[in-house]
């Protein structure tokens, strides 16, 4: 139990930032049109990408001589490039299809 | 000097994600906010890279990370724009399933490096990522193969019971090895490894082809919470941030989703379980 407290007690920041995030991201899509819920899912898929970050570190942080982490970091900074790049391209295409269709989109917003 | 460029890195990623979602979810500026957050990802991703400092000193092995960046960033590209307009949720499903993995990575090598009695909670921490890492990668490949039509349903009556049972397994292994009882701890964690994964093929098998929009915005948000795992184990505040935003946004707008089909998120997951379903309609 004393860990658990300690452990809350010293990440306070991190908690906060988990409970306001957490209503921010319902807050922030609540009124979204139907017609924007694949893109937007699409946009989420990207920006959890961020995961990349922590692979950089991985790799950057594993020992030369160390070549299990230096396969699977080097893995993990692949697939994690691939949800990065891979899905900030794919919306920019889904919503190039809005671009034309404003009206139609509103109708069925 | 360098921490601080970097913390403002982080800061800029941060907001730019939350702007970007926001602007996402408007039709006129939906196109712009997708840039703004790529942009904002752009400055946490080189911040990183050339900031980054742990004990004073700088990441190692800069020509690999550079080779996977640009392995990645060309095979993304490509495939992105090579995808049919038709089959992007299929692309969609297995760039969410990529994170996953990253997420899993991650947490197995982290596994490795933890040596002597670790901090009971950290250890928590890189499992849970590993889970649900794991979960939606598997998830989110038989969704891909559902919706290229490669995979089909499949079901066997009381596969839902199957399902928690598995989860309770993992759910009780993870304490195990929290706590240092039972096997080697190498050996528990790689059964909870598998256990994740085949636990994310029985989860999305059962589930109908349509319905697979919802399911990969469901694992969307694992791998939102997957990230947010990964923030807590480096402390670090964008991946934190990123990943809650998503995994908050994701499940709402899963159950969004559903609204528009007229349907509920538990007759969506359970609704392909014989007669029960219709009774689950109502």
């Amino acid at each position: 139990m004393e860990t658990l407290l300690s452990f809350i007690h010293n990440n306070l920041e991190q908690f906060y930032i988990v409970i306001l995030s957490i209503f921010l991201g319902i807050e922030v899509i609540s009124r979204v049109p139907s017609v924007l819920h694949t893109p937007l899912m699409s946009g989420a898929n990207a920006i959890h990408g961020v995961i990349i970050i922590g692979a950089i570190i991985v790799m950057g942080e594993a020992s030369t001589d160390n070549y299990l982490a230096l396969t699977l970091g080097f893995l993990a900074v692949i697939v994690g490039t691939l949800n990065v790049v891979g899905g900030f391209v794919v919306t920019d295409r889904m919503l190039e299809m809005f671009k034309t269709g404003k009206g139609n989109s509103k109708k069925q917003g | 000097m360098e921490t601080y460029i970097l913390s403002i890195c982080y800061l800029i990623g941060s907001v730019s994600f939350i702007l970007g979602l926001k602007m996402l979810s408007n039709p006129a500026t939906a196109r712009k906010g997708n840039l703004v957050s790529a942009a904002g990802m752009s400055i946490a991703i080189f911040g990183t890279l050339f900031f980054y400092q742990l004990n004073g000193e700088h990441l190692h092995n800069y020509g690999w990370i550079a080779g996977a960046l640009v392995i990645g960033t060309v095979i993304g590209t490509l495939a992105a724009r090579k995808v049919k307009m038709t089959a992007m949720p299929e692309m969609v499903s297995i760039f969410n399933g990529m994170g996953g993995l990253c997420a899993a990575l991650i947490s197995i090598v982290e596994f490795g490096h933890m040596t002597g009695e670790p901090e009971p909670l950290r250890l928590l921490v890189i499992v849970a990522g590993m889970v649900i890492g794991s979960v939606s990668f598997s998830g989110s490949m038989i969704a891909y193969g559902k919706l290229s039509g490669k995979v089909k349903d499949h079901s066997f009556s009381g596969q839902h019971i199957f399902n928690l049972a598995i989860l309770a397994v993992i759910v009780v292994l993870g304490g195990f090895l929290n706590f240092g009882i039972g096997l080697s701890s190498l050996t528990l964690f790689y059964i909870i490894l598998a256990l994740a994964l085949s636990y994310g093929v029985f989860f999305v098998l059962p589930i109908g082809g349509a319905d697979m929009p919802v399911v990969i915005s469901l694992l969307n948000s694992f791998t939102g919470i997957a990230t947010a795992f990964g923030g807590f184990l480096y402390n670090n505040p964008v991946m934190l941030t990123g990943g809650i935003l998503v995994g908050s946004a994701g499940a709402i707008l899963t159950i969004l989703m559903c609204k528009a089909m007229n349907r509920s998120l538990q007759n969506v997951l359970i609704g392909s379980f014989g007669s029960g379903a219709t009774a689950v309609a109502g």
